[in-house]
């Protein structure tokens, strides 16, 4: 089975988690950018995150077998704090960048006018980048959020075709199924969604358009949810296929919009060299 | 050189400024001779700030195409750089003919000796049979000591420097 996972937060995961991703099928994520835990104060803060994000991450994925990509942008939570405005400068040449697939994660996280002025100024972004879009949905007062949120994307003008909207669930994947915009589930331990309501949700709106991550970001998460969802489908009674539209092919089909994302697409083996060896360090 | 190479070095001829905007995508778009070609009109100046900006890649191309580029030591700032990161590729390369060529005695000797801790092999530093002095036996002699006390083997490579 082959795997790849969205939506997911490496820079927060240890080495082990590369192993047990690798040998549950994971080969390919998309990392975007977010908080950090501890709120940053400055631009330099975001600016060396991008780059580790550029540099050192996927150095540290290849290692053990999986292509990692990211999707650049100043998130919901910190776009509040006007000491890090200056991050939207800097962005429109990160997202030249081959490994920036997307720009996100952007939108809403308290609904404020400020978060709101900053993720439009995004959506305009990535049409100038000619970059499809990671749109994060906010946690508290969701169904509100996520309303407002197609709202937005709706008067951009970007085409729903290249705008991923994520952190969905059973009260909010209907507005997004209609606005033709594609779907994202984050599957967490204990908040968010989980595999049996997933399976539940895909058996309702089919699989097109359909993303599953498994986020794995500073709070309680599990990077395998994505393997987890894959084997729940199969035990409802989806077809190999189906499996590998929502796992493979369709994070493909999103994230491949930009032009950029260049997998290699036959089954590569970890480098030997790496393999079961912890990071090179000099 | 393609369509894309052949415009951007145009572009880049009239305006350095623009390399900024041409060179992370030069591999992409116009393949792996665009980056040489572009960074073959710029400046010290630019060049370091490209690689200040650059990614892992962008990186690589530079410090890749150094010793084809008549700066003199202006580029050692780079190279120096590249020594810094975690990244095999970028300190391989940062220890080519350009870092061999320009880099003081102790800067050599603990890149060869970084080189070492990261299993990279010594048969990817550039005129390291020139530069190789009696400090640099004892530092890989030592090594080969620790690595025997914690009862480990000691890579080939450097045996063959202590023989
Ligand atoms: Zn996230």
């Amino acid at each position: 089975m082959r795997i790849f996972d969205p939506h997911i937060h490496m820079t927060s995961r240890i080495t082990d988690d590369y192993e047990r991703m690798r040998a549950a099928g994971v080969r390919a994520v998309v990392e975007p950018a977010f908080w950090q835990g501890q709120p940053r104060t400055n631009v330099g803060s975001f600016l060396d995150y991008f780059d580790t994000l550029l540099g050192w991450e996927p150095y540290r994925a290849a290692q053990y077998g999986i292509q990692h990509r990211c999707a650049l942008a100043l998130n919901p939570k910190e776009a509040g704090d006007l000491r890090c405005a200056g991050v939207l400068a800097e962005l429109p040449r990160y997202l030249l960048k081959d490994s920036v697939v997307a720009v996100g994660e952007v939108g809403y996280d308290s609904m404020t006018a400020r978060e709101e002025e900053i993720f439009e100024a995004q959506l305009t972004m990535a049409a100038e980048a000619d970059l499809p879009v990671l749109v994060h949905t906010p946690h508290r007062d969701k169904t509100a959020g996520t309303r407002r949120t197609l709202d937005v994307v709706a008067a951009s003008g970007l085409p729903a075709g290249r705008v991923l909207v994520d952190h969905l669930n059973e009260l909010t994947v209907g507005m997004v199924a209609d606005s033709g915009c594609w779907m994202g589930f984050s599957i967490y331990p204990d908040t968010k969604m989980d595999p049996d309501r997933m399976v539940a949700i895909l058996q309702e709106y089919g699989t097109a358009r359909m993303l599953v991550n498994s986020a794995a970001d500073w709070g309680r998460s599990d990077p395998l949810k994505t393997r987890q969802v894959a084997d729940a489908m199969l035990a409802a009674g989806f077809t190999a296929d189906d499996v590998a539209r929502v796992l493979w092919h369709n994070p493909v089909a999103f994230y491949g919009q930009s032009g950029k994302l260049a997998l290699d697409d036959h089954e590569a083996e970890a480098p030997a060299e790496y393999a079961g060896n912890t990071i090179k360090r000099g | 050189m393609n369509e894309w190479t052949t415009q951007a070095v145009r572009q880049t001829r009239a305006d350095p400024e623009s390399a900024h905007r041409l060179f992370p995508q030069a591999e992409r778009k116009g393949g792996p001779r665009a980056r040489p070609a572009l960074l073959a009109l710029l400046d010290a100046g630019t060049i370091e700030a490209l690689y200040r900006n650059g990614d892992a890649g962008e990186r690589l191309s530079i410090l890749r195409a150094l010793p084809d580029l008549d700066l003199g030591p202006a580029a050692l700032p780079i190279v120096e750089d590249a020594l810094r990161t975690n990244d095999t590729r970028l300190i391989a390369a940062a220890l080519g003919p350009y870092g061999s060529r320009w880099l003081d005695d102790h800067a050599f000797r603990q890149g060869v000796l970084k080189c070492v801790f990261m299993s990279i092999p010594l048969a990817e530093v550039d005129g390291l049979d020139r530069r190789h002095d009696a400090e640099l036996t004892r530092m890989l002699a030592d090594h080969a000591a620790e690595r025997r006390a914690a009862g480990r083997t000691v890579p080939e490579d450097v045996l063959e420097r202590l023989r």
